[in-house]
């Protein structure tokens, strides 16, 4: 059994999650369309096993969400929270995602092609984003580790909190969170950005990029610190 | 000839507003320009369950024997739309406590505890060690806004999920750990920068309101098929209409947390100032599941200052499924104790706690690490102070002492089952309780504000 596909119009979601979580992987299947999607919440949540999964559509809120391993495409448009808490594996949305995409990932690739919404990469903790259009505000908010690749503009309070995640951004950061800088970019930042952007399958020159990470200033309780916190 | 000195009585008239506690927080705020942080729970005096008491059998009630008659304790939590719900024998639950804020010793030792006497134990901020889940039968894993090392494993690994809103003693607040328990294995499984002053997220990271958290809810009972119960825990404030919106969202069960719920490490402002005591959270809970027509379909854990038997019964008797306790754990532990027991002896431990600047019955200084007794620490010479083994015997003595006069006041009550204690058991000792918990003044049948509603 190599290829199976999955009509949301004819089985419940619930079905089609549960034959991803408990039958599939015992039977070798390598590859799941699932058609009709219309928006669903919680496409193929919590899976743990190599699978290509293709949504066929616009997929509702944390399609994706905590994958483990498998590759999932999402053809349309993903809502609120798509990959969040991904461990590892891809998720690839070929229109925009809503807010919070890619939250609370540890692990990973999450590709949005177009526009991402509020708080992409929010309390990111390892991982890469790569988005080909601009993200909303608060986007990596208190990121933790990992990268994010930003290919359009940033939205207000870039990095506000950042611990170790570094990102990189070509076009206008409209403006930085508390402890966010600029920085400058090194040979390796400049590889970093060329591996992401062909993992992602897109053409940009790693020299139009800024690097953006913590001034680490906010590590440790400081009364001079005043409100940043 | 020399004028005598004029002997004058010193002015000992203390101000009210301006006491030795208030001139003390002046200069400490003048002195650092920060906030101060501290341990446990609200210090204030609050109205409790103290304040109500219950009306024993007698000829209008039949009593049952104390030593003699069954009386059921079983407790069941998650029937509303988990396939697995947790069953337990009794009705007293340990709170969610980080590894970070408790050494990995103590997670293990309230796991031992918990699987002895039949109940659960809870993770907390900073994900599962394996040390808890080894040593629970039954453990609830909490998802807070942090995420600290959340993962779909333990997910699955879990017996019940718990989302959590908020905690009592800082509902609205992030969770703390100070630099100097940031370990090395603390912020492994954090992924933070080792010794750093860890502020959590406040608010969950992929949704906002509770018409995103039944979606995060439902994605939750997607990725385990539907098997594991999902709890709502939320610190008390606006509990009737919160608990209205986590039955909404879809939880199985909700944890209300009352003011008097211990923390690791919170602002003293937030601790005293913020969120309303578990008697009045408890009334209000229990209205929401019955003005929704939920009471029993959902259930209501509620912890925040449970300490005793007496607290039990009186929870579950104003309508609470079950309860959940972490301070008095800790103090199960040893927490405040003089000493601590390490190689076959009793060793006494006053220095160190002096070394903090206090001393046993006063400490709420889980926040530096330097835990005396080897509680709330990371320190790996600390720790070795509390080990599993003496950890859980105690505690276990302190379960089975809760649960057995929660079972002797219900049998007293005349009661077979202690989930049929009821607010008719009760009145109250003060106007305020009387009030706040919606049972009469003792005497009378006098329910102030009954008859304006709530």
């Amino acid at each position: 059994m190599d290829g199976l596909s999955f009509d949301l119009n004819e089985i419940p979601l619930r079905a089609v999650n549960n034959f991803l979580h408990k039958e599939a992987p015992g039977q070798g299947v390598k590859k799941v369309t699932i058609a009709n999607p219309d928006g669903a919440h919680n496409i193929a949540v919590g899976l743990d096993f190599p699978v290509d999964i293709e949504v066929v559509g616009h997929a509702g809120y944390y399609a994706g969400g905590m994958n483990k391993v498998a590759n999932i495409t999402v053809t349309g448009s993903a809502g609120t929270g798509v990959a969040e808490n991904m461990m590892s594996g891809r998720v690839h949305v070929k229109g925009f995602a809503s807010n919070g995409a890619g939250a609370s990932m540890h692990g990973g690739l999450l590709v949005i092609d177009g526009d991402a919404g509020l708080r992409c990469g929010i309390s990111l903790k390892g991982g890469d984003i790569v988005v080909g259009g601009s993200v909303g505000s608060f986007s990596a908010f208190m990121a933790q580790a990992g990268r994010m690749v930003i290919c359009g503009d940033a939205g207000d309070a870039l990095g506000d909190s950042l611990y170790e995640a570094v990102l990189y951004v070509k076009g206008k950061i409209k403006s930085l969170g508390a402890d966010a800088q600029i920085e400058p970019m090194s040979d390796a930042d400049l590889a970093t950005v060329k591996q992401l952007l062909a993992a992602a399958g897109m053409k940009h020159d790693p020299k139009d990029f800024r690097r953006v990470a913590s001034a680490r200033s906010l590590y440790h309780w400081n009364a001079d610190a005043n409100q940043e916190y | 000839m020399s004028e005598q000195p004029i002997s004058r009585a010193v002015s000992k008239e203390e101000s009210f507003g301006y006491d030795r506690k208030t001139i003390d927080y002046i200069r400490n705020a003048a002195a650092h320009g920060l906030y101060e942080i501290r341990g446990m729970g609200a210090k204030r005096q609050l109205p409790s369950f103290d304040d109500l008491v219950f009306l024993g059998a007698s000829l209008s009630r039949y009593a049952l024997e104390g030593y003699r008659e069954k009386c059921s304790t079983k407790t069941i939590l998650g029937t509303r739309y988990a396939k697995k719900p947790i069953e337990l024998d009794i009705p007293i639950t340990i709170a969610g406590m980080s590894f970070g804020s408790l050494s990995a010793n103590v997670k293990e030792a309230l796991g031992r505890a918990a699987t002895e006497v039949g109940t659960s134990t809870t993770t907390g901020d900073g994900g599962m060690t394996p040390e808890e889940r080894q040593s629970s039968k039954t453990l609830v894993y909490q998802c807070l806004p942090s995420r600290y090392g959340f993962n779909p494993d333990d997910v699955r690994r879990a017996d019940a999920i718990e989302v959590v809103i908020g905690q009592g003693a800082k509902p609205g607040g992030g969770g703390m750990l100070l630099g100097q328990k940031v370990s090395a294995r603390v912020a492994g499984m954090r992924t933070l920068p080792e010794g750093i002053d860890q502020r959590s997220a406040c608010r969950h990271p992929d949704w906002t309101g509770p018409d995103d958290l039944a979606i995060k809810i439902q994605e939750l009972r997607e990725m385990t098929d539907w098997e594991k119960p999902i709890y709502v825990k939320v610190g008390a404030t606006r509990v009737f209409n919160d608990v209205k919106l986590a039955v909404h969202s879809g939880a199985d069960v909700v944890v209300v947390d009352g003011m008097q719920g211990g923390t690791a490490a919170t602002q003293t402002c937030f601790i005293e100032h913020i969120g309303i005591p578990t008697l009045a959270a408890v009334r209000q809970a229990v209205h929401a599941l019955e003005d929704l027509d939920m009471k029993g379909k959902v259930q209501l854990i509620v912890s925040g200052g449970i300490r005793t038997g007496p607290d039990v019964a009186k929870a579950l008797a104003m309508g609470a499924d079950a309860v959940a306790i972490g301070q008095g754990v800790l103090i199960a532990l040893g927490c405040n104790h003089h000493s601590y027991f390490q190689d076959g002896e009793h060793r006494i431990a006053t220095t160190d706690y002096a070394a903090l600047g206090t001393s046993p019955g006063f400490c709420h200084h889980c926040h530096t690490g330097k835990c005396p007794v080897g509680i709330t620490t990371q320190d790996a010479m600390l720790e070795q102070r509390l080990t599993p083994e003496v950890g859980a015997r105690h505690l276990r003595n302190y379960l089975k002492t809760l649960n057995m006069e929660l079972t002797t006041i219900a049998r007293a009550c005349g009661k077979q089952n202690v989930h049929h204690l009821e607010r008719e058991d009760l009145v109250a000792l003060t106007i305020e309780a009387a009030a706040m918990a919606h049972v009469p003044l003792a005497g009378t049948s006098w329910i102030p504000g009954a008859s304006g509603g709530l």
